[in-house]
């Protein structure tokens, strides 16, 4: 089975034999495929309804909210800490990336940008909370709660010292293209950021 | 009585009884010359010897933990909603073994037993005997049957901080460790309802001291006012109020201090039936190794340095609505083993029925557990 295309983007930039915590891993898809090199770690997941999923594939899975932070995880424990598409759900996004890159050596952040110009037009022109591939619930039953664009990303991590070793932005099919090169807060869907404590 | 037992029972099954003459050299500093522990097995020991898998009991369980002895039986054993042919602990593919610890009253030695010293029951002078105790005994019966490591060591409870002493103390003789809404030790308010219950049993003028068998009594005010108060413990609100609510038992208020609600009904008939069945100073003994229980005190309240030895695989599981093994007590449990970096599992069931969710069947508990022996089944037949 091949990994989600933003999950493949970041096991291109996982060494073999890295030690990660993956935050929210879902089935464990990740981890299974970032087993096969090597790569040791947990899954953090607040919902256990995949769980077997995640044993089937030998990942050792935590039940964890992640509110809550990582106090059971000591400093620069991790080569990496994983947050895919997990972030905008989370109720004090800047506690946890703190969190991130306080646990892992690297912290790996993916999410999907509200700076994509779809976004922006349904706003302004339509008067209405943005519905699109990567956003589909309405303004009253989405998970999501703290979306943010890739440039107040890249502002929090600037005020939390944090520094940008690497990103991939790139549309909702995962391809970078020239607008996401050249304007990527504009044509951006999906934003993954390589990050470490500066 | 049913024509005939399910299909996915392990069905009638019988127990052994292993006499020990080695000595047992307990704790407390006591020794035992001379024991017995009975047990009982279902599914077949595989040539290797690789898949066999220990069910530890907790406070007032028994080595009869799945299928039948009769079938007059109105119960199975139990934790036979966990343990049979394609259960989640799969007696096809798995040989389990179940025993009753010493200090028991289901058949292995115990306060029940004749003290060869004085030709009487035992009673209050058994010896108070420990997890590590327990451990230690179950080792030897384990060497009595030829398995040198345990596919999983297995237990809820009191069951499971067993399974966590077997994982510290004989970390190379398990593959895999099963703990289940336990604990690493017993919180002040633990003991404090273990120390209520001791009291009930003890206050019963019927006690005598604990030699009650030679008066041909037993303490059954007390011990069944233990009974009721863990029986409470042991359930959540929730599940009182769905399974009784105020429902009445004869309908209408007596206005005198009889029973008028279903709740005090069912309690005193569990509190009746278990006194004639359970024996108080075995109850008494196993608060006591419940209270007792706390690894970590020789590495000064350390988990994780207490847990250092520990090899096995972990699957850790808590129900939410337990308070008397909370979810917070796993979390101890499964951080210690976090920052060791042991493979570790942990999956916090959503349940309202407190405590004694953990032999319930509540269907992702039983989807998680039964996964996760899938794959201890696996590697068995490739050892």
């Amino acid at each position: 089975m091949s990994l989600r295309l933003d999950l493949q983007i970041i096991s291109d930039w996982i060494p073999d034999g890295a030690r990660v915590l993956d935050l929210g891993c879902d089935d464990g898809s990740l981890l299974k495929a970032l087993q096969q090199r090597g790569v040791t770690g947990y899954g953090l997941e607040i919902d256990n309804s995949k769980f077997a999923d995640c044993i089937k594939a030998g990942v050792n899975v935590i039940q964890a909210d992640l509110d809550q932070g990582l106090p059971q995880f000591a400093d620069q424990s991790f080569d990496f800490v994983i947050l895919s598409q997990t972030l905008q759900a989370i109720n004090h996004p800047d506690f946890l990336l703190e969190e991130i890159v306080r646990v892992g050596k690297q912290g790996i952040i993916g999410f999907p940008n509200f700076g994509h110009w779809q976004c922006r037009v349904q706003l302004a022109l339509g008067g209405h909370m943005p519905i699109s591939r990567t956003l589909p619930n309405a303004w009253f039953n989405t998970p999501n709660i703290h979306l943010c664009t890739v440039q107040d990303f890249e502002n929090l991590c600037q005020s939390k010292a944090i520094s940008i070793l690497n990103r991939s932005i790139v549309n909702h099919a995962h391809k970078d293209t020239l607008g996401t090169r050249l304007l990527p807060n504009l044509f951006g869907q999906i934003a993954l950021y390589q990050i470490k404590k500066s | 009585m049913p024509d005939s037992l399910p299909a996915d029972s392990v069905g009638l099954v019988s127990p052994t009884l292993l006499s020990i003459d080695k000595p047992i050299t307990l704790e407390c500093g006591r020794e035992l010359p001379h024991y017995e522990l009975i047990y009982e097995t279902y599914g077949t020991l595989n040539k290797a010897k690789s898949n066999a898998i220990l069910i530890c009991h907790a406070l007032s369980g028994d080595h009869h933990a799945a299928g039948f002895h009769s079938i007059e039986d109105k119960k199975p054993g139990w934790w036979d909603s966990a343990i049979g042919p394609g259960k989640a602990i799969d007696t096809t593919n798995f040989f389990v073994v179940c025993l009753n610890n010493l200090g028991g009253c289901k058949g292995s030695t115990g306060p029940t037993s004749i003290n060869p010293e004085t030709n009487q029951p035992y009673g209050p002078d058994f010896p108070i005997v420990t997890v590590s105790d327990w451990v230690k005994s179950q080792t030897i019966l384990a060497d009595h049957l030829g398995i040198t490591q345990w596919a999983a060591v297995v237990g809820g409870s009191l069951g499971g901080m067993q399974a966590l002493q077997w994982a510290i103390t004989y970390p190379e003789r398990l593959r895999h460790v099963l703990l289940i809404a336990t604990a690493p030790k017993l919180s002040a308010q633990n003991i404090a309802f273990n120390e209520v219950a001791r009291t009930a049993i003890k206050s019963d003028p019927d006690f005598h001291d604990g030699y009650y068998a030679q008066y041909n009594t037993l303490p059954r005010q007390g011990l069944g006012l233990a009974r009721m108060l863990g029986h409470i413990t042991y359930l959540s609100d929730i599940a009182m109020g769905e399974k009784f609510g105020r429902e009445l038992r004869t309908g209408i208020l007596n206005y005198d201090y009889g029973v008028d609600f279903q709740v005090e009904s069912y309690l005193r008939y569990q509190s009746s039936s278990f006194v004639e069945r359970f024996d108080a100073n075995t109850y008494l003994l196993m608060t006591k190794a419940l209270d007792y229980f706390d690894p970590a005190q020789e590495c000064g309240g350390d988990l994780a340095k207490t847990f250092a030895p520990i090899q096995a695989k972990a699957l850790v599981m808590s129900f939410t609505s337990d308070w008397r093994f909370s979810p917070e007590r796993s979390h101890e449990i499964v951080n210690a083993l976090l920052s060791n970096g042991n493979n570790v599992t942990y999956a916090e069931i959503d349940a309202h029925q407190g405590h004694d969710a953990f032999l319930m069947p509540i269907p992702r508990y039983l989807e998680i557990m039964t996964t996760y022996m899938q794959r201890v089944a696996q590697e068995c037949t490739e050892q």
